[in-house]
């Protein structure tokens, strides 16, 4: 059935059990995301050390795709540089607006791939993307700050 | 139990319910509350009017331009009637709800001190917590424009309009009051004629003006502005059956001939020089340019429409389908109705969440199902915050649901709360 394609297990397994989802004190940059058209937050606490991303953690109220989606987000972008975080930002919000013809690539995405089914019902792809989004945000303002 | 209307028959009215939905599913259309779905007698009057009258209504001097004015005129008497207005020169046409309301705080707002309508400093206007952004943000933008101070009822446990402070919200400061008649969220009905009659006289004993959103309500109840005794109303013809683009607002006469205009150019003045003009009385003083002519001819037929079915009728079915439905949801594992949970003074409009399940995911598995359901805050945030929830899941009934539509639901809701919560 086509809702196994979206709600698929490792996004379901994401939601029941999220990863990073309690706020780190002492953040390089901490900022608040919301989705306008249903009301979801996020916050999102980013440590930027060395012009790599240290530790990425949140908290956030959503449906089970914004929530599997910060959490695969946090897992998948810890350790990163910022030039690599970035990019991976890019692919993952190409692959969630190719209205279901880029199925992602697994060794670049991880469990990032569980959300290539999103992409083929358009009024989710804004909870998918809405961690990533408030990331891509932090990432920026923390290069900012540190220049 | 038998329906007070024959379904089968409407359904076959409205031509939507010959396609399928995500598959081989029928459509269960249980988000009436946004918008309605149109019968092929509404879609016909505005196809009729393009072929046949298309013309600029109250321009030019020839044929097709007299039956154009003719048809649109006529809508608005029909809306009159239905309405039970004194005189269909307090029938304006807008676009839509949102128009009415922001048309009467622009006015307010555009008025001299000198006038009765000026707001100042010191001055009040009250809304509720259960207002739709649409009867909210144009009173927060009139007070912040004027220095008056906005205040509002709060709401209830149960979902009704708390009238603790009414001594406080409602004397000689206030001059303004805005309130629903039907809440899009909780299904509430503001009984102004019966549990709320104190709150009314009240307003009418310090001198405020009343205004009415009765989006909700026009569309499935009998709606008397007389017997409401409120100074303007207002609804939206997409929630009536009737196309989208056309709206209304009832206002007394002796109230909007005095009030500035809002919308200002061609068809709304008397006299214009280089430097100044004058305007002509209500309506057309508030419908400048060319007007939304096929969609107030739709709105026409919309109303007739509902008074073939007869909305005695199909308010008596909305309340058999919410008592069923209210029932049928209270047994399911986790389910809160956020709102009145009897039927009592309570529209067909009712809200829910589930433990465990955000509104969006089960509102995406109802789809899957066939089920057309509206998730998220409603454009009510603040009664959201009030009941500390982010969204809500929220099915509408209307005339062409029936007690399949409310099984549907039951089993839906229940189906989609196990594959999230018990896989
Ligand atoms: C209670 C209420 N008021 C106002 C509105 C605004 O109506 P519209 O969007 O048609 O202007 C709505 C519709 O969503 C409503 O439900």
């Amino acid at each position: 059935m086509e809702l196994d394609s979206l709600y698929q297990e490792v996004i379901l397994d994401h939601y029941k059990r999220p990863q990073n989802k309690s706020l780190a004190s002492n953040p390089t940059i901490q900022v608040h995301h919301v989705n306008t058209s249903c009301g979801d937050e996020v916050t999102l606490n980013l440590h930027f050390k060395g012009e790599r991303v240290e530790n990425i953690t949140w908290d956030a109220v959503g449906c089970s795709i914004s929530q599997a989606s910060h959490s695969v987000m946090s897992e998948l972008l810890k350790g990163k540089s910022a030039e690599e975080a970035l990019s991976l930002v890019e692919e993952f919000q190409r692959m969630l607006q190719s209205k279901g013809s880029d199925l992602g690539n697994e060794e670049h995405l991880q469990d990032g791939v569980a959300f290539a089914g999103v992409s083929k019902f358009p009024a989710r792809v804004k909870c998918a993307l809405l961690g990533w989004m408030a990331f891509k945000d932090a990432l920026q303002q923390s290069i900012t700050k540190a220049n | 139990m038998k329906s007070a209307l024959n379904v089968d028959q409407i359904k076959s009215e409205f031509p939507i319910f010959n396609r399928l939905v995500r598959g081989e599913n029928r459509l269960i259309y249980l988000d009436s509350a946004a918008t309605s779905q149109k019968p092929l007698s509404v879609l016909d009057a505005e196809r009729d009017f393009y072929t046949k009258h298309n013309a600029a209504a109250h321009r030019g001097a020839h044929q097709l331009a007299e039956e154009a004015t003719e048809l649109f005129e006529g809508a608005r008497a029909k809306v009159a009637t239905f309405l039970n207005a004194s005189s269909e020169n307090e029938i304006i046409f807008t676009k839509s709800a949102t128009e009415s309301i922001n048309l009467v705080a622009y006015s307010i707002g555009n008025a001299k001190p000198g006038s009765k309508f000026h707001l100042k400093a010191g001055d009040r206007i009250v809304v509720s917590e259960m207002e739709h952004h649409a009867n909210l943000i144009p009173w927060q933008e009139l007070a912040a424009r004027t220095g008056a101070e906005l205040s509002w009822f709060g709401v209830t446990d149960d979902g009704r309009l708390d009238l603790s402070n009414l001594d406080s919200l409602i004397n000689e400061k206030t001059k303004m009051v805005a309130l629903t008649h039907q809440s899009n969220v909780l299904g509430t009905i503001n009984d102004f004629n019966g549990d709320l009659v104190k709150l009314r006289a009240q307003i009418k004993a310090v001198g405020a003006l009343f205004l009415i959103d009765a989006c909700q309500s026009v569309p499935h109840l009998k709606v008397d502005v007389q017997e409401l005794g409120c100074d303007f109303l207002t609804f939206s013809g997409h929630k009536a059956v009737g196309p989208t683009g056309v709206g209304v607002l009832w206002g007394r006469s002796e109230l909007l001939d005095e009030m500035p205009p809002f919308l200002t150019g061609g068809s709304m003045i008397e006299n214009v020089t280089m430097q100044s003009a004058t305007y002509l009385p209500a309506p057309k003083r508030f419908e400048a340019g060319v007007p939304n002519m096929a969609q107030a001819v739709g709105l026409g037929a919309a109303l007739d429409y509902l008074d073939k079915v007869s909305l005695t009728a199909i308010h008596e079915h909305e309340v058999a389908l919410t008592k069923q439905a209210l029932d049928g949801l209270k047994s399911i594992r986790g389910l809160s109705i956020v709102g009145p949970t009897d039927v009592k003074n309570r529209g067909a409009v009712i809200s829910f969440t589930v433990e465990g399940v955000h509104p969006h995911d089960l509102g995406q598995a109802l789809d899957q199902y066939g089920i057309a359901v509206r998730t998220g805050h409603h454009c009510a945030w603040p009664l959201m915050r009030r009941f500390k929830v982010v969204a809500t899941t929220r099915a509408s009934f209307y005339l062409y649901n029936d007690q399949s539509d409310v099984v549907a639901l039951v089993e839906g809701v229940d189906r989609a709360r196990k594959y999230f919560m018990e896989r």
